[in-house]
């Protein structure tokens, strides 16, 4: 498998920085918006997240961790079930401007798991996405993200991966692909 | 371990410790699913299960039921009484009948110990033995382990007393089976009657005394006497059995440590359990009601997962 990277960590923090503002820009104190990440990966961009923000903003916000596994569409279609990661919704979403986080939005499927999942908490005012990384005309159904962290163009069987310091030690992002796929 | 080691559910017996770790696991989830606004998950939305009750049966019935409901299976429910059965249908064409209808799962409670495994050799479909005559009823016991689990943070290590009629109880079975693969020790407590010979080859400790039991255990598993099954009286009367083996809540306070109580239900109240025993703060019963859903839930997700597509 050969790696390219396509953000290092020195471009890593400025996409951070920038989606940060960007939600700022659009949200303002964030007094009626909740940052909600999908598990598991989505987590991690939560919290770097949710920590640049606090830092900027000087304030707590409002956020939580949504499981999709129950609500997949490939449930049966798959080799084995998936166990589910936990769920950490603590507050009413009525009314709420939502923030739906992941890593890569690849075929728009995790996110339409994720607007079932979510609309089972209640009834948002909006809900918005963002994604760290936009695998652009890969798309299964008709979802765009609000705030993309970087688009890529890339082949069907390329992989791209988002690697945090927390889990891998180091923040970047690649593309992962064979030769022969390429070929 | 992400799958389960078995394609239907007959008995405990049966489950792995990490079967019953992932049941465990999975039931977490959907506990948090039913205490939320909308308490339900598309997952199983092209599944048809069937509940077949040859035995009389409410909150397992209606646990089996929610649980369908609250995954978006397709139910269709069946009850003995007032059926063609009366006609003198055997089982395997009565679910034959059934399974032409295209349905995925059968959940069956019947009278005759055997009649799952006997029913999951036949047919195509999964089953889950909701309880088959005095042999096992395996969701009980896994929700009553989840209960001590979710009390106590483990199971393993606990000491659990089983209180009653364990000849004819399949819930006494069925738990302990459970609790010994979760590393519990058990005990059961009855009249000398109520006791199968032999029970201590399954490493159970005996005691014909509530007491003694009572002051050994840190959870007190009340049975009710079944009746329905006696074929001859195994003791002289429900008030001498009440005044020897019922638990009331002066011998709990008497007790030198608090423990908990737990019962299957349906109470009998005042013959093994006095109602404020039954309403108290040590009991569990409703939390084991509630648990039965997840529970329920939690093993019909994991053997649909292995219903194979068309």
């Amino acid at each position: 498998m050969e790696k390219q990277v396509i953000l290092n960590s020195k471009q890593f923090e400025l996409t951070i920085n920038r989606l940060c503002h960007q939600l700022i820009e659009i949200h303002g104190d964030f007094s009626s918006t909740i940052l909600i990440g999908l598990q598991p990966r989505g987590i991690h961009v939560l919290t770097r997240l949710k920590e640049r923000l606090e830092n900027i903003l000087g304030k707590e916000i409002t956020c939580g961790n949504l499981d999709i596994t129950f609500y997949r569409d490939d449930f049966r279609r798959r080799e084995k079930p998936i166990i589910p990661s936990t769920t950490n919704i603590n507050f009413s979403i009525e009314n709420k401007n939502i923030v739906l986080i992941d890593d890569v939005l690849f075929t728009g499927r995790t996110i339409r798991s994720g607007l079932d999942a979510l609309l089972a908490y209640g009834r948002p005012n909006r809900v918005e996405l963002l994604t760290m990384i936009d695998r652009r005309f890969r798309r299964h159904l008709p979802i765009q993200a609000d705030y993309v962290g970087k688009t890529v163009d890339s082949m069907i069987s390329e992989r791209v991966a988002v690697e945090w310091k927390e889990i891998e030690g180091e923040d970047k992002v690649l593309l992962l692909y064979t030769l022969e796929g390429n070929g | 371990m992400d799958n389960l080691s078995v394609e239907h559910l007959i008995g405990i017996r049966d489950l792995t410790k990490a079967d019953i770790e992932l049941i465990f696991s999975t039931a977490d989830n959907f506990k948090q699913v039913i205490n939320r606004p909308i308490k339900k998950v598309p997952s199983l939305r092209d599944i048809t299960i069937a509940n077949l009750f040859f035995e009389n049966s409410t909150r397992t019935k209606l646990s089996f039921e929610l649980a369908e409901k609250r995954l978006s299976a397709d139910v269709i429910n069946f009850s003995a009484s007032g059926s063609s059965v009366s006609k003198g249908e055997t089982l395997v064409d009565t679910v034959n009948n059934i399974l032409s209808m295209k349905v995925d799962m059968v959940v069956m409670r019947h009278p005759n110990p055997g009649a799952a495994k006997f029913l999951s050799d036949r047919i195509g479909a999964k089953v889950v033995n909701a309880g088959d005559g005095t042999h096992e009823h395996p969701t009980q016991a896994l929700l009553d382990a989840f209960t001590i689990r979710e009390k106590f943070g483990s199971v393993e290590g606990k000491k659990v007393v089983i209180v009653g009629d364990i000849l004819h109880s399949r819930v006494a079975l069925s738990n302990i089976l459970c609790l010994q693969k979760l590393g519990a020790e058990v005990m059961v407590c009855g009249p000398t009657t109520l006791i199968p010979k032999h029970i201590d080859k399954l490493g159970v400790k005996v005691s014909h005394n509530l007491r003694h039991a009572l002051e050994w255990c840190d959870v007190a598993n009340m049975l009710r006497i079944q009746l329905e099954r006696q074929d001859i009286k195994y003791f002289p009367s429900l008030r001498e059995y009440s005044m020897l083996f019922g638990l009331n809540k002066e011998i709990l306070n008497s007790l030198s440590k608090e423990i908990v109580v737990m019962h299957p239900g349906p109470i009998n109240r005042g013959v093994e359990i006095t109602s404020d025993v039954a309403d108290s703060k040590q009991s569990l019963i409703l939390q084991q009601v509630e648990n039965g859903v997840a529970i329920r839930m939690a093993v019909i997700y994991l053997l649909a997962a292995k219903i194979e597509r068309q």
